[in-house]
C-alpha cells in the first residue's frame, strides 16, 4: 500500500488569526500542521499497517515555516517527507495549489506508483473543502471525498459519507484521492521514540522546476480570484452576562422579547 | 443584463428556502434562471421559482446520477453555458461540484459567501473567516463566476414583477465516472426547519447530560432547529446531522442559542455570526460567554423552565 497524505501548515486554531496584505498569516510561532489533516494521517498508518506493508509520503506545499506540517506528519510516523516550496507559488488559489500538488504526486507516482492520496476534509484557516476535488481532476484519478469511513480491497476503495440528506457507499478503482472527515477515526498521538526520529529524518525538497510546473500558472498571477479586503470584525456590543439567582430563565426570556425574537 | 444560474436545491420535489435566497441574490446580479438537475419539477414549484425571479426553469433529467459530483457538474455546466455567474447554495456537495465546473469553464469560485455584489463588472463576494472573527472582500478576477452562498445570509424576497417561469428541457451528455455509488440510505428530514435554514438555532452540548428535552421545547416555542455539539454527537445523544460547527454544519440564524455548550474554537466557528447569542452555562469561565450577547451563569435544569414558562405567559399576553 503507497499513499501520500497532503498536510497543510496553518495558523494555530487557538491562536490569534489575522490577515496580511490579503493572505493569511502564516509563521513559524503560532502556525501547526492543520488538525483536520491528523485524520488523513492516520487513515494512511491505519491501511499500510493493515496491509502489512507500504509507504506513507506526506506532503505540503508553502514557504519556509510550511516544514513544520511534515515534521508533524513524521512525529506521527509517515516514512517520507516532501516540502514543495517555491516563491512563484505565493497568492496560488486553490486550482494552483491543486496543479502544484498534483506535480508533486504524479513525480511521486512515476517512482513507484501509488494506491491513495488522503487529504483531510477541509483547512481550518480557509475551510473551503475544494482541494480534494480540484486535486482529483487535476490527476484524473477517482474522487472519495467526505469519508467518514474507508476501506480498500482489490484494488478499489470503498467509503461511506455522511450527507445532510443521505449516507451515501461509494466505491472506485484506484488509484483514487479520498478525503477523510474527522469522524473518521481517531488521531494518535506522536511517540517519544518517533518525535526524536524525526528531527534528523531527511525532507524532500522541490522547486517548480524539479516538478516541471510553468511557474505563470499558479501564485498570485494565476489566481482567479484575490482577497481585496480584510478586516476583524468588531466585537459584540453591550454584552450582559448575569448570574442566576432564581430569576434567570425570566430574565433571559425578557432579553428575547425586548428584542423581538420570542 | 448578464444570466445568472441558480442551481435549485429541492427536498422531496419542493424547492428549498435557500434556493428564494439564491436567487434574490442573483436578480442583484442579472437574470436568473434557475436550474434543476433530476426528474422534472411540479408546476406549483416551477411557479415558485418565478415568483422569486427565474425567467427560465432548465431542467436537466440526470435522475440519480446527479449524486455523482463530476456528472453534476456536466449536468450544471451544459445548462449554464450563456451564464456569466452561477450561483449555488454553500453545502459540502455543491461546493465539490462548482469546483469541478470552475475547472471545466475557467471560472473563478468563492464559497462559503455571505453576500456579492457586482463592482465594476466584476463579482466580490463577502465572507466571515477564523471562527467568523474576521471579514473578507474577495474579487473573482476571471470573467466566469461561480459563488456558493451560505443559507441565511440573504433575505429572500419576491420578484416585484413576478413573471412566469418558462420550463426549457436540456439534454446533456453526463460522462462516464469512475466513482459508483453502491448504496444510499436516506436520512428521514428532520420534523421542523433544517438547522441551516432555520431562523432559531437552540443547541444542547455536553451539559444536557443527554437529556434534549428542554432544548427541544425551547426549540419548538421559539419556531427553531435543534442544534448540538461534537460533544453530544460523539456520545450518541442526538444525531450527526445535529452538529454545530467547521465540520458540521454553520449556521447563521437571527438567534443562537447555546446551553450547556462550552464554546470551542470549532464550535464558535460555525455559529459565531450568528445575529443575537444566547448562552446558558453553569462554569461562569465558560468561552461561549465571550461572544454571547446574553449570557446567564446557571444550571440550565433551572434556567430553560423559566424561560420556556415566561415566554409562554407573554404570549398569553
Ligand atoms: C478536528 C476537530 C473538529 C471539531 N469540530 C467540532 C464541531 O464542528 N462542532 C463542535 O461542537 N465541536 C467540534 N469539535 C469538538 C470541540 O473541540 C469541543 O470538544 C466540543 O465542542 C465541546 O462540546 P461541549 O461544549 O458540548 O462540551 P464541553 O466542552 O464539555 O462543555 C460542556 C459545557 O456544559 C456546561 N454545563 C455542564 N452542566 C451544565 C448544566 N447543568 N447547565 C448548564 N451548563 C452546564 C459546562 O460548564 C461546560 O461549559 C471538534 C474537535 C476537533 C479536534
Amino acid at each position: 500500500m503507497r499513499i501520500l497524505v497532503t498536510v497543510k501548515f496553518v495558523p494555530d486554531l487557538q491562536s490569534q488569526r489575522s490577515f496580511t496584505d490579503g493572505a493569511v498569516t502564516r509563521t513559524g510561532d503560532d502556525g501547526t500542521m492543520n488538525e483536520l489533516d491528523e485524520n488523513a494521517v492516520e487513515a494512511a498508518l491505519q491501511l499500510k499497517e493493515a496491509a502489512g506493508e507500504g509507504e506513507v509520503y506526506a506532503l505540503t506545499v508553502g514557504g519556509d515555516d510550511a516544514v513544520a506540517a511534515v515534521r508533524k506528519a513524521l512525529q506521527l510516523g509517515v516514512d517520507h517527507a516532501i516540502h514543495v516550496s517555491d516563491a512563484a507559488i505565493a497568492g496560488s488559489d486553490v486550482f494552483g495549489t491543486a496543479k502544484v500538488i498534483a506535480a508533486a504526486v504524479r513525480k511521486v507516482h512515476a517512482e513507484a506508483p501509488l494506491d491513495l492520496v488522503i487529504t483531510g476534509m477541509a483547512a481550518l484557516d480557509g475551510l473551503t473543502s475544494m482541494l480534494p476535488t480540484a486535486l482529483a481532476a487535476e490527476l484524473d484519478w477517482s474522487q472519495l471525498t467526505l469519508a467518514s469511513g474507508l476501506t480498500v480491497e482489490d484494488g478499489t476503495a470503498s467509503i461511506v459519507r455522511h450527507l445532510p440528506d443521505a449516507h451515501e457507499t461509494l466505491s472506485a478503482p484506484l488509484p483514487a484521492v479520498v478525503s477523510v472527515t474527522d469522524e473518521a477515526n481517531k488521531p494518535r498521538y506522536p511517540n517519544f521514540k518517533l518525535i526524536m526520529a524525526a528531527r534528523t529524518k531527511p525532507v524532500t525538497t522541490w522547486s517548480l522546476a524539479d516538478l516541471g510546473v510553468d511557474p505563470a500558472t499558479v501564485g498570485a498571477g494565476a489566481a482567479r480570484t484575490v482577497v481585496v479586503d480584510a478586516s476583524p470584525r468588531p466585537p459584540r456590543e453591550n454584552r450582559v452576562v448575569v448570574t442566576d439567582t432564581g430569576d434567570g430563565g425570566t430574565r433571559l426570556a425578557d432579553f428575547l422579547i425586548e428584542r423581538g425574537l420570542a | 443584463m448578464s444570466t445568472v444560474a441558480v442551481l435549485v436545491e429541492s427536498r422531496e420535489g419542493v424547492v428549498t428556502q435557500p434556493t428564494f435566497e439564491a436567487l434574490t441574490l442573483a436578480r442583484s446580479l442579472g437574470t436568473p434562471v434557475a436550474v434543476w438537475l433530476g426528474s422534472a419539477p411540479e408546476p406549483a414549484e416551477v411557479a415558485r421559482l418565478g415568483i422569486y425571479g427565474a425567467t427560465e426553469v432548465r431542467v436537466v433529467p440526470t435522475g440519480d446520477d446527479a449524486r455523482v459530483v463530476s456528472r453534476a457538474a456536466a449536468a450544471l455546466g451544459a445548462a449554464t453555458a450563456d451564464a456569466a455567474i452561477v450561483v449555488l447554495i454553500s453545502t459540502f456537495v455543491n461546493k465539490e461540484i462548482a469546483t469541478r465546473l470552475a475547472l471545466a469553464t475557467g471560472a473563478g469560485v468563492v464559497v462559503d459567501a455571505a453576500g456579492a455584489e457586482l463592482v465594476d463588472g466584476r463579482v466580490e463576494t463577502l465572507q466571515t473567516v477564523f471562527a467568523a472573527t474576521w471579514n473578507v472582500r474577495t474579487r473573482i478576477e476571471s470573467d466566469a463566476a461561480i459563488v456558493g452562498i451560505r443559507p441565511n445570509t440573504t433575505q429572500a424576497q419576491a420578484a416585484e414583477t413576478p413573471g412566469a417561469a418558462t420550463l426549457v428541457t436540456v439534454e446533456a451528455a453526463l460522462p462516464e465516472t469512475r466513482e459508483a455509488i453502491v448504496a444510499v440510505e436516506p436520512v428521514p428530514a428532520s420534523d421542523g426547519v433544517p438547522l441551516a435554514e432555520a431562523p432559531v438555532v437552540v443547541s444542547g452540548g455536553r451539559g444536557t447530560g443527554g437529556d434534549y428535552t428542554l432544548v427541544r421545547e425551547l426549540a419548538e416555542l421559539l419556531g427553531g432547529a435543534v442544534g448540538a455539539s461534537r460533544d453530544a454527537t460523539d456520545e450518541g445523544w442526538i444525531s450527526h446531522e445535529h452538529m454545530v460547527g467547521q465540520t458540521g454544519t454553520t449556521v447563521t440564524p437571527a438567534l443562537y442559542v447555546a446551553c450547556g455548550i462550552s464554546g470551542a474554537v470549532h464550535h464558535r466557528g460555525g455559529m459565531q455570526a450568528s445575529g443575537t447569542i444566547v448562552a446558558v452555562n453553569i462554569d461562569p469561565d465558560a468561552p461561549i460567554f465571550e461572544i454571547a450577547d446574553f449570557g446567564v451563569v446557571g444550571d440550565l435544569g433551572d434556567v430553560l423552565p423559566q424561560a420556556i414558562a415566561r415566554i409562554e405567559d407573554h404570549r398569553r399576553g
